[in-house]
């Protein structure tokens, strides 16, 4: 690694460790919020260079467009009083210390299992790319995330569907009042939100052999649904299209399981002849699915205007 | 020629860090905005110049899906919170 | 060969330039109407520069036109958040009666 490079890495580990530190401690949580989304950007520069190029696009996706705007919108809904943390710097209190000692837990039940590894375990990244050519896709990533361990990413996709219905569950706040966009606004999302769909298409497409796929591209989809709720709010709701919708990207994932298995096949096994079709159309059902998934969770469940402070 | 890009990319995250100041500076929230959205943009710079130096297209890709979505923080910024005072632009 | 490598060198040094202009601006300033000027200059002709300088050295034209188009994207979110960053301030200096 030459000079240059190694500089930009200790710049970039440094102000990692110092916006982490900064953010946690900062009493002002718009200062800290801000920070957050900053980490976010920073973080997915780390990710480019430890060469990851797939997890520093979720990472841009998710953090700038997705989180960026949920965290903004959870500062307001703390309102006047919220956006100083009295408890800051952190205290310990017993729900922090239970936090904490789960948290713990976790780390030395995951460091044992590392080192429980037999010595000298190379991983199996010498397995995957063995099998790249059976996989349908020549991304390595994609071929891990849909093919080599598929019942993961099955999983996850609940995983969201269970934090729409947390969102529609528990989500009473009032919305604000709209007050009109504004032409200038209007003209951002006019050109934006067509490129976002574009560039979404793109990175599902891209996915197959270059770094991309359903996650990012359902990033930058719902990226676009925020960016427009934001300008003109609309109600998204529980109806029952919105919900066949969100469960659309898991039905077909179960779905291709279950007709391999009928097939003679084993669950989730992708037949390499039949491989690349198969996860191009898991993939777009996900992406669709994804992204309703994460505008949802920005929406929310209350109509405009409902609320306590409906005229 | 990639040694002076890697060098360019450091030096523009080095400057964009240092407006990072302006976050904790204040005195405002727009002030606090306006420095991430340099860093935004300083970002997409830094992955242009990367791509460039480690002969990776496809990071210009990363640098398009960070251009296209950087309005997005800001928008919700002025939709959803008051842009002046630290303390009580929440409700 | 020679002089492409020179001036897109040059280019992208000019650009990183405008960025530390920009970043000093933002820090040095005395309003937040003067910091956003600093920090249109980074984003339009900072990465314009850059990208510019790129430009010279991509191995094809779809390059090039991915470069132009982060540039544009750069040059339209950019404008339009800075508008509404201080419109907003200024309707919110209008709400509380501050004029400074």
């Amino acid at each position: 690694m030459t000079a240059d490079a190694a500089a930009l890495d200790i710049l970039l580990a440094v102000l990692l460790v110092f916006l982490v530190w900064r953010l946690l401690t900062l009493s002002d949580l718009f200062k800290a919020t801000i920070l957050f989304i900053v980490f976010g950007l920073l973080l997915s520069l780390a990710w480019v260079r430890l060469r990851a190029p797939d997890v520093a696009l979720a990472e841009a996706a998710i953090g700038s467009g997705v989180t960026g705007a949920l965290v903004l919108d959870a500062l307001r809904r703390l309102g006047a009083h919220g956006a100083v943390d009295e408890a800051r710097p952190l205290r310990l209190n017993l729900a922090r210390l239970s936090g904490g000692l789960l948290v713990a837990c976790l780390g030395a039940i995951l460091l044992w299992s590392v080192l429980s590894l037999p010595a000298g375990w190379r991983g199996l990244s010498a397995e995957a790319m063995a099998a790249m050519p059976h996989s349908g896709v020549t991304n390595p990533v994609t071929a891990s995330l849909l093919n080599f361990r598929s019942h993961d990413t099955l999983l996850e996709i609940a995983v969201l569907m269970l934090a729409v219905l947390g969102v529609w569950t528990l989500d009473a706040e009032p919305k604000p009042s709209a007050e009109p966009a504004g032409p200038i606004l209007d003209l951002l999302v006019r050109i934006l939100l067509p490129l976002m769909v574009v560039v979404a298409g793109y990175l599902l497409w891209a996915g197959g052999h270059a770094p991309g796929g359903a996650f990012q591209g359902a990033a930058v989809l719902a990226a676009g649904g925020i960016l427009l709720h934001l300008a003109r709010p609309f109600y998204l709701g529980n109806h029952v299209i919105i919900r066949l919708v969100i469960g659309f990207g898991f039905a077909v994932f179960l779905a291709i399981g279950v007709m391999l298995v009928v097939g003679g096949g084993r669950f989730l096994e992708f037949p390499s002849r039949h491989a690349g079709t198969l996860i191009l159309v898991v993939e777009a059902a996900a992406t669709i699915s994804i992204a309703l998934i994460l505008l949802a969770l920005f929406v929310g469940n209350v109509r405009e205007g409902a609320g306590r402070d409906a005229p | 020629m990639t040694g002076f890009m890697m060098f360019m990319a450091a030096t523009v995250l080095a400057s964009v860090a240092l407006g990072l100041c302006r976050v904790l500076l204040g005195p405002t929230r727009a002030d606090a905005m306006l420095a991430a959205q340099l860093l935004g943009t300083g970002a997409v710079a830094v992955l242009l110049l990367l791509s460039h130096a480690t002969a990776r297209s496809h990071l210009a890709d990363v640098a398009l899906v960070v251009a296209l979505l950087a309005s997005v923080v800001s928008v919700a910024f002025v939709r959803r919170l008051k842009p002046v005072g630290g303390h009580n632009g929440g409700a | 060969m020679a002089v492409l490598d020179w001036l897109s060198m040059a280019l992208v040094g000019a650009g990183t330039l405008f960025f530390i202009a920009g970043s000093i601006g933002l820090l040095r300033l005395p309003d937040v109407m003067t910091r956003l000027h600093a920090l249109t200059k980074a984003d339009n002709v900072g990465l314009g520069l850059i990208v510019l300088g790129l430009s010279l050295q991509t191995s094809g034209p779809m390059e090039v036109v991915r470069l132009l188009l982060v540039w544009a994207l750069a040059l339209l979110t950019s404008s339009c958040a800075c508008y509404l960053v201080a419109h907003a301030t200024l309707q919110a200096r209008r709400e509380t009666g501050h004029d400074s």
